[in-house]
């Protein structure tokens, strides 16, 4: 049985509420029932966004989770907001920029990703949310690494198709990427 | 041909929109529920289906030209959010009082007054107890999912014209943005003008042919004693409404101890706690009001006499709870739970006050 139900936190312009939509999309691809709940509120407008993404082979119940399996942070309030709200036995991944505080429980699996600094090394900030989607993928192969690549094609609209290999390998890079705590 | 895509519930009204044949659409934005107006800008289907879309100057404008739409015999609606819907409301109430078909969409948010941007259902009072002055009720649908969303403006359209009365769709924040597949139906075309004189020939106003007298749409009447045939007409109709209308949905309640009834996404957070609740060995259903007027009030009141209480979900301060307790005849006990202002009570949160109500005691 599949149910699986993230956040992704962090900052506007990170493409947090994009990365959301191409996990949703895959799970779309691959036949699953999705749910993609945006924040919309002024928390968005003042810079932080959040995006609440499950993945089932049932019907969705709640599309509002506040206990999740995994949660994606990308910024100091959203640790301090969703460190506490991810199940036990489930997962955190974080990439270290800008993080103040690592996360502390023990009870959880912890993984961090240098995103950041290695998108910035590369040159194309772009793919950072891929980046880090990928490091998602690695830790949680939920969805198939075909349906995803379907997925992010379809996510995005076609005059933007030329951006699709860049994706895929920063999707395999963050792979590669993220280590345990 | 039909057609499965990841939509939020706010652009597949406009998908519905143009595809359930509508003739023209008017509204003036606001959050959480501007996506509706700006999809149907990017459709562009008055180069297709030769539907209208304006950007009215208010809200109050917007449902005055609905008025002006719907007493021709159109397909016409609006949408807004609760402070706009306000806004609105003396002219929902000439609509009801004109007896004339529209449907409305409200994606409720916080408040009262210009409150928050996010998900709220504080607009239940509004919807189905009037809002507007005088006698009158809408025929209120309340969808759970984005493909309900969808669903409703095509039985919205249906059930406004069979009954010539408004219908509203009250929706919320969470409904209006959140994305999930949606089946979409192959669209149908508008009414021709030969369709509307046919099927609308007692009342709308198209041009009158030398066959029949005039219709006059209006909701005056200088005599009391003619208002009050006018009320009376009204009254049986909301009576045929209520007996022919009635829309739910129930899960677990046979065995049931305890039935939370909840609507729109409160219904989805409950459906989550119904399945809490059950793992840990705990007898609890879910009742889901589709129509909030007319509202299952029999259903309720069945229920009432096997299980040991109600919760009533409602991310208000208690409003739905009161026809809830009007329908259980004190068979049972009513409670209510529900955060407010925008916030969005979790599944969890619902759990631990069924806990705390009844399971606990």
């Amino acid at each position: 049985m599949i149910k699986e139900e993230i956040i992704i936190a962090g900052f506007g312009g990170q493409g947090v509420l994009s990365m959301g939509k191409i996990l949703a999309y895959s799970g779309v691809m691959q036949g699953l029932e999705v749910s993609w709940m945006p924040s919309y509120g002024p928390e968005m407008r003042g810079g932080t966004a959040n995006v609440t993404v499950i993945l089932s082979d049932r019907p969705i119940s709640s599309p509002i989770s506040h206990d999740f399996d995994t949660a994606i942070i990308l910024n100091q309030q959203s640790m301090d907001k969703f460190e506490p709200m991810v199940k036990p036995g489930g997962v955190l991944i974080y990439d270290p920029n800008g993080i103040t505080r690592t996360p502390e429980r023990q009870d959880i699996q912890v993984y961090s990703i240098d995103a950041t600094a290695e998108a910035a090394r590369s040159g194309n900030m772009r793919v950072f949310n891929t980046m880090i989607l990928g490091g998602y993928l690695k830790v949680k192969p939920i969805l198939t690494f075909d349906y995803v690549i379907a997925g992010l094609a379809k996510s995005l609209p076609e005059r933007l198709h030329k951006l699709l290999p860049a994706n895929e390998a920063a999707i395999r890079q963050g792979m590669e990427l993220i280590r345990p705590r | 041909m039909e057609e499965v895509k990841l939509m939020k519930g706010n652009e597949v009204v406009a998908e519905a929109a143009v595809r359930c044949g509508c003739d023209g659409y008017f509204g003036y934005p606001i959050t959480p529920q501007s996506e509706i107006l700006e999809t149907l800008m990017q459709m562009r289907p008055w180069e297709t289906t030769g539907m209208v879309v304006l950007q009215a100057e208010s809200e109050v404008a917007a449902i005055n030209m609905v008025y002006g739409g719907a007493a021709c015999g159109k397909k016409v609606m609006t949408s807004s959010s609760s402070p706009g819907i306000s806004l609105m409301c003396e002219g929902l109430s000439y609509l009801a009082g004109a007896e004339l078909p529209c449907v409305v969409v409200n994606v409720s948010r916080g408040g009262p007054g210009l409150g928050t941007i996010q998900p709220s259902q504080a607009d239940y009072f509004q919807a189905v107890k009037g809002g507007g002055h005088g006698d009158y009720h809408l025929i209120v649908l309340a969808p759970n999912s984005v493909q309900e969303m969808y669903d409703f403006v095509f039985l919205g359209f249906e059930l406004a014209f069979r009954y010539l009365n408004p219908v509203m769709i009250l929706s919320d924040g969470v409904i209006g943005q959140m994305m999930e597949k949606v089946v979409l139906s192959a669209p149908v075309a508008r009414w021709t003008d030969e369709q509307i004189a046919a099927q609308s020939s007692s009342w709308a106003v198209y041009g009158k042919p030398e066959t029949r007298t005039r219709n006059i749409v209006t909701s005056l009447e200088l005599e009391a004693d003619r208002q009050e045939k006018v009320n009376l007409k009204l009254i049986e109709k909301y009576r045929r409404v209520a007996a022919e209308e009635v829309r739910y949905e129930t899960s677990l309640c046979e065995d049931a101890d305890y039935v939370l009834v909840a609507y729109g996404s409160s219904a989805r957070i409950c459906a989550k706690v119904v399945e809490m609740a059950r793992e840990e060995g705990h007898k609890v259903g879910l009742l889901r009001p589709i129509t909030l007027y007319p509202f299952p009030t029999k259903a309720i009141r069945e229920l009432a006499d096997r299980v040991k209480g109600f919760l009533s979900v409602e991310m208000n301060a208690g409003q739905m709870v009161e026809d809830v307790r009007l329908a259980a005849e004190h068979c049972a006990p009513v409670a209510h739970y529900g955060r407010m202002g925008g916030v969005v009570h979790s599944p969890s949160e619902v759990y631990e006050a069924l806990k705390r109500e009844f399971i606990n005691q």
